[in-house]
């Protein structure tokens, strides 16, 4: 098992704050600088209220993941990062999110989203050729300026993905041909490509099986050297071996925000101690 | 006693199972006897002379039916100038845009136009431009097999649109598009071949339409001279033959029948290998 390596690391670098209202900037060293923080956010999807009051701080260059179990809002306050509830229709909003201490209401929706790339629970290519999906965010940025960049920008985004030398044969092909780990590597790639400083991943294991699902989470530790990453996931021992950081939700409420071997070891919430033992959820 | 329960079930089953099997016999056999029926009377007289030479006059033996392939090709082209964009853009619009009431609205609205006899709107298209006019003509044939073909094309182009899953919609959003550039750059795309085969079975739908054109593009025994001039038409022709009191033009009209159908019938084939790909790539 690979949790071994990582987890002792995590446990050399990691501030390990004791709860959420305690996760100030000035505690940590300069690599934690704050990257997103959110303040009493409450999301409504007609009269339902999804989220209630979530406070986060998401620190640059750390993975943090969000456990709980199905329809706690960990996906829906994911969805919020980058503005894409708003395209649901009959939801509401309130509270702050900032992205660098600037608030994402503030920042246009498709610079934001340039910003905050996402990768999704089941893999989506766009049917089109493997080229054409990772060039797609680059060509409706704007941010190829010629053919030959529009190249060299994809084949780095492939090859940030670890997906290169597998498809470098037959970039002209369908995105469909390619098997269920390799889609989802595709569309990492396609949401690296437009430089992200943030990736959200949304359960991005979840129809994976161990071997791709191994990829993704090494893919993972690479990645935090050049974005922050938020990754909601309903597999505990995922958690635990990728993230820095750990949100425990529960019914639309962040019940405990810590560093993961805190949430893991030593919970402060009996509801915390309950879902990571398996008593219940 | 069990046994007696078993023989009575075992009766039912076989009476239904014959009656569900006959009726579907009939469905099928109708087709296969129509096509059969017309592939006799009609290949038999099929020339290259049908596809080149005018009609002849009665009594003289011979001739062809080439005006009314070409006219029905024109009144198609008009139709589907007319029904193609509209259908497609008002179901983008219903797909993509439409609010709740609204949509159901113009999803009733189009329904009912669906439903509205082909003649009635024969007579829309005869009182907007034959009236006015006071001559016959193609644009006015084509105008009424065009408005035939909004409600479907509206339909199907919504349809293969809601088909495409929300996943990539949201993909594309993911990455910065805008709900206009996600839906033409992604849902139009991925929805493609689905629209194209709608247009195509619509298409091959009001090609066999002859009420319309009875009183709008009327008929022609020789080249249509122009777009507002009166037009042969390979259905119209085929009424027009048929209840003529010539045994020859009887022929033709049976060759003609034979024609439109193996047209109608390579369409609908082209349009369902057409979808069968795209299931395929999909998966």
């Amino acid at each position: 098992m690979q949790a071994s390596a990582p987890k002792s690391q995590m446990e050399l670098t990691m501030p390990t704050p004791t709860n959420s209202s305690a996760l100030g900037a000035s505690e940590g060293t300069s690599a934690s600088t704050i990257k997103l923080s959110a303040t009493d956010l409450n999301f409504h999807y007609g009269s339902f209220q999804a989220l209630h009051g979530i406070s986060m701080k998401i620190y640059a260059n750390r993975v943090t993941a969000f456990i709980g179990p199905s329809g706690c809002g960990k996906s829906t306050f994911l969805r919020t990062l980058n503005r894409l509830n708003e395209a649901v229709r009959n939801t509401r909003v309130d509270g702050t999110v900032l992205l660098d201490g600037q608030d994402i209401h503030d920042i246009e929706v498709s610079e934001l989203r340039r910003r905050v790339g996402m990768v999704f629970q089941r893999s989506n290519p766009f049917p089109k050729s493997i080229f054409e999906n990772v060039a797609y965010g680059l060509r409706i940025n704007g941010m190829a300026s010629n053919r030959a960049r529009l190249r060299e920008a994809v084949e780095q985004s492939l090859r940030r993905a670890a997906l290169w030398d597998e498809v470098k044969d037959k970039l002209n092909q369908s995105a469909y041909g390619l098997s269920g780990g390799q889609q989802q590597r595709l569309c990492i790639a396609r949401a690296l490509a437009v430089n992200p400083e943030v990736l959200l991943l949304d359960e991005p294991c979840s129809a994976l099986d161990p071997i791709a699902t191994a990829k993704i989470e090494d893919l993972i530790f690479q990645l935090k050297d050049s974005c922050t990453i938020v990754i909601v996931t309903h597999n505990m021992q995922q958690a635990a071996r990728v993230a820095d950081f750990t949100g425990f939700f529960l019914l639309g409420r962040l019940i405990e925000f810590d560093g993961t071997t805190v949430i893991f070891k030593n919970p402060a919430k009996k509801e915390t101690e309950d879902y990571v033992t398996g008593r219940f959820g | 006693m069990t046994s007696l329960h078993t023989l009575r079930r075992k009766a039912v089953n076989a009476v239904m199972l014959s009656l569900t099997g006959l009726c579907t016999f009939a469905a099928a056999g109708t087709l296969v006897f129509i096509l059969g029926y017309l592939f006799v009377h009609g290949a038999k007289d099929l020339s290259l002379d049908f596809f080149t030479k005018l009609p002849t006059p009665v009594g003289e033996t011979g001739g062809g039916m080439a005006n009314a392939i070409v006219g029905s090709a024109k009144l198609l082209l008009i139709a589907m100038l007319v029904g193609v964009p509209i259908g497609f853009l008002g179901g983008v619009y219903l797909a993509e845009f439409g609010g709740a009431t609204f949509s159901f609205l113009v999803r009733y609205v189009t329904d009912l136009l669906n439903g509205v006899p082909s003649i009635v709107i024969g007579i829309f298209a005869y009182t907007l431009i034959v009236l006015p006019q006071k001559h016959f003509s193609t644009i006015a044939g084509g105008l009424a097999l065009g408005v035939m073909m909004i409600p479907i094309a509206v339909r199907s182009t919504e349809e293969f649109l809601r088909a495409v899953p929300a996943s990539l919609r949201e993909g594309a959003m993911a990455l910065g598009a805008s709900r206009t550039k996600s839906i033409l750059t992604v849902v139009i795309p991925a929805a493609k071949n689905g629209i194209m085969t709608g247009i195509m079975l619509n298409l091959a739908r009001v090609a066999g339409e002859t009420a319309p054109l009875l009183f709008t593009s009327f008929s022609n025994r020789f080249w249509s001279p122009g777009w507002e001039q009166p037009t042969a038409a390979l259905p119209v022709m085929i009424f027009t033959y048929a209840i003529s009191p010539y045994e020859d033009w009887h022929q033709q009209a049976w060759a003609a029948g034979f024609v439109l159908l193996m047209l109608v019938l390579s369409v609908n084939i082209i349009a369902r290998l057409l979808l069968a790909k795209r299931k395929h790539v999909a998966r």
